[in-house]
């Protein structure tokens, strides 16, 4: 029979151990997935994957049409969601604190944040693939800002409380109506807290492929129209790892080390300047 | 008339400040009219599958588009099940990382390993796929899945869950994957749990000769314990809704199997497969039936997430 001080010293050792073994359990995971990605992306990684479109199996080919749609999709969904995450963050932070409105819009908000994101792509299937009787780019572009949106509301929200309040103050005390003192002062004092949120917000959408299975579809050709369905890397990858043929599986461990490290470098930009501002306030 | 010129400056200016706070207002309102949209859409869309199947629809496990019979069981209890392994397995793991983190870790190792965890939760879930189909997955059929069908297969009572040939795909594999996928979340929401313990009452059990792991377990985690239940329920939401890594895994079969290692289905691995492809009404309306019961799941399982967070929050009195 151990006495209590050793069972005490065994029984922390144990546990902390293991809390060791999950932390290398993580890192191990982590790097695992990278080194697979590198090892099977690298030598796929040619230059013909950024000069031409997606092939027919058997022939030589690439993913440009792929990564013009990614792009392009990704940009307009951006362009779409952040005002209006802008604009609703706003309200949360400096016109929330009466009302019903604010605190149910910051509960919804939280929800939709991870909401599973292939009922957002049946979502807009519904309201406009239906309607317009074709799959399309606007629509993928619409279903991903969706999925900025609510991103977007939540660091708005965050940053614009850490801006002191004397800052708003002092403002208003210079005589400046409040629509001033927010655009001219709060937003742009939180501005660099923003950016962070709505490149996490790039990087989040620029890597789904639920919501686009339905909405942009794919497209074997290189098209700019937006009206007509669109290729991106995710279904590209996802259509291409599940065929058989061997050369679309190259293809497609190629698209995803590209948008893995892109998505990670859009994470380490974001982290970066939210780091710098924070040191230089 | 230099006063009036003022007043009416005055005056425009209040219109502005109208004009943005009613702006900022509509868009917030926005936030709540999406909700209600994506609701009333999928109720709409399903309806014709509501009105030929009833609630039956909930209890039956027919999938078959030929006869224009289908049924949400297979795919319901397939994304429960694959959800449910991966929180058993993520729960522990990420309670460790969550520890090391906050306790162990040495201060200037702190931050990059947060930062490791959280790139792990930003990896693209197809990416999680795309590994689990071609890594994981023969390696799991190869090594794992035989030594899982002669341990535990054998076992009277549970060996029934554990047998099976071993394909490397199917319900347990899923499971795996996704754990992997929800322990960046849940690790990460557990750190910042962890953190708002107020560094006095660490210290107090400190000083009457606790343990660390005495501090973790009676004083850390009884603190609380509302956000680390409100952290696994958001794993939970995540999973529940993952779609793109159970799809590559699980095997798409619409088959209802007591065996963890057989193929099975999710109800989002079965809207990215079959969604596009559904020929005739009543499929398409059976498949968006399907995603507004994941929708109406994983809105209740994130709703007490987001519920017990902000209790925690409140007791902290940080306005989070």
């Amino acid at each position: 029979m151990l006495n209590l001080y050793t069972r005490r010293r065994i029984i922390n050792a144990a546990g902390l151990s293991i809390s060791v073994l999950a932390m290398l359990l993580g890192l191990f995971w982590l790097c695992w997935i990278l080194i697979t990605l590198l090892d099977h992306g690298l030598p796929a990684l040619a230059p013909v994957v950024f000069e031409q479109v997606t092939p027919p199996p058997g022939s030589p080919g690439g993913l440009l049409n792929a990564i013009a749609g990614s792009l392009m999709m990704t940009l307009v969904g951006t362009l779409i969601g952040t005002p209006i995450g802008i604009l609703a963050g706003t309200y949360l932070a400096e016109f929330g604190q009466r009302g019903w409105l604010a605190p149910v819009t910051r509960f919804i908000n939280d929800v939709l944040l991870s909401a599973p994101s292939i009922v957002i792509g049946l979502f807009v299937y519904e309201v406009y693939v239906v309607k317009v009787k074709h799959f399309s780019g606007w629509a993928g572009a619409f279903a991903l800002s969706i999925l900025v949106i609510p991103i977007v509301i939540r660091t708005t929200e965050n940053m614009l409380r850490l801006v002191p309040s004397t800052l708003r103050e002092a403002a208003a005390a210079l005589g400046a109506p409040q629509w001033k003192v927010i655009t001219l002062v709060t937003l742009r004092a939180a501005r660099a807290g923003i950016i962070t949120g709505v490149l996490l917000a790039v990087a989040r959408i620029s890597g789904e492929t639920a919501p686009l299975l339905f909405t942009a579809l794919n497209n074997q050709f290189w098209s700019k129209n937006m009206d007509q369905p669109m290729a991106n890397l995710p279904v590209v990858i996802f259509q291409f790892a599940m065929s058989p043929y061997e050369d679309w599986q190259r293809l497609a461990w190629a698209g995803a080390l590209l948008i893995t490290f892109s998505v990670l470098a859009l994470n380490i930009m974001a982290r970066v300047i939210f780091r710098q501002s924070a040191t230089t306030h | 008339m230099p006063m009036f010129s003022h007043e009416a400056r005055l005056k425009r200016q209040a219109l502005f400040d109208l004009l943005f706070r009613n702006l900022t207002r509509a868009a917030a309102f926005g936030v709540l009219a999406l909700l209600a949209a994506i609701i009333v859409s999928l109720i709409v869309g399903s309806m014709p599958a509501i009105h030929a199947f009833g609630p039956g629809f909930l209890a039956s496990s027919d999938w078959d588009p030929v006869n224009d019979k289908f049924g949400a069981l297979i795919p319901i209890i397939g994304t429960l099940v694959t959800s449910g392994i991966a929180l058993f397995i993520a729960i522990p793991v990420s309670f460790g990382i969550a520890i090391f983190l906050t306790e162990l870790a040495p201060r200037i190792l702190r931050r990059p390993l947060g930062v490791a965890i959280e790139l792990l939760a930003g990896i693209p879930s197809i990416i999680y796929g795309m590994w689990g189909l071609f890594v994981f997955a023969p390696l799991f059929a190869d090594h794992l899945e035989p030594w899982i069908n002669k341990h535990l297969g054998s076992m009277p009572g549970i060996g029934q869950f554990f047998s099976g040939p071993p394909m490397g795909i199917g319900i347990l594999t899923a499971g795996i994957i996704l754990a992997i996928m929800v322990i960046p979340f849940i690790a990460s929401v557990m750190r910042d749990v962890f953190d708002v313990v107020p560094t006095l009452l660490k210290e107090s059990a400190y000083g009457l000769g606790a343990t660390t792991w005495e501090v973790v377990w009676k004083v850390v985690l009884p603190y609380t314990r509302i956000g680390v239940a409100g952290g696994i329920m958001l794993g939970l939401g995540r999973s529940l809704g993952e779609t793109m890594a159970v799809t590559f895994v699980i095997g798409n079969a619409h088959e209802l199997s007591k065996s963890l290692l057989m193929p099975g289905n999710s109800i989002s691995s079965a809207l990215a497969n079959e969604f596009t492809e559904a020929v005739g009404d009543l499929y398409t309306s059976a498949l968006i039936e399907l995603g507004l019961i994941l929708f109406f799941i994983t809105f209740i399982v994130l709703s007490l997430a987001r519920f017990m967070l902000y209790k925690l929050g409140k007791r902290e009195g940080l306005a989070s």
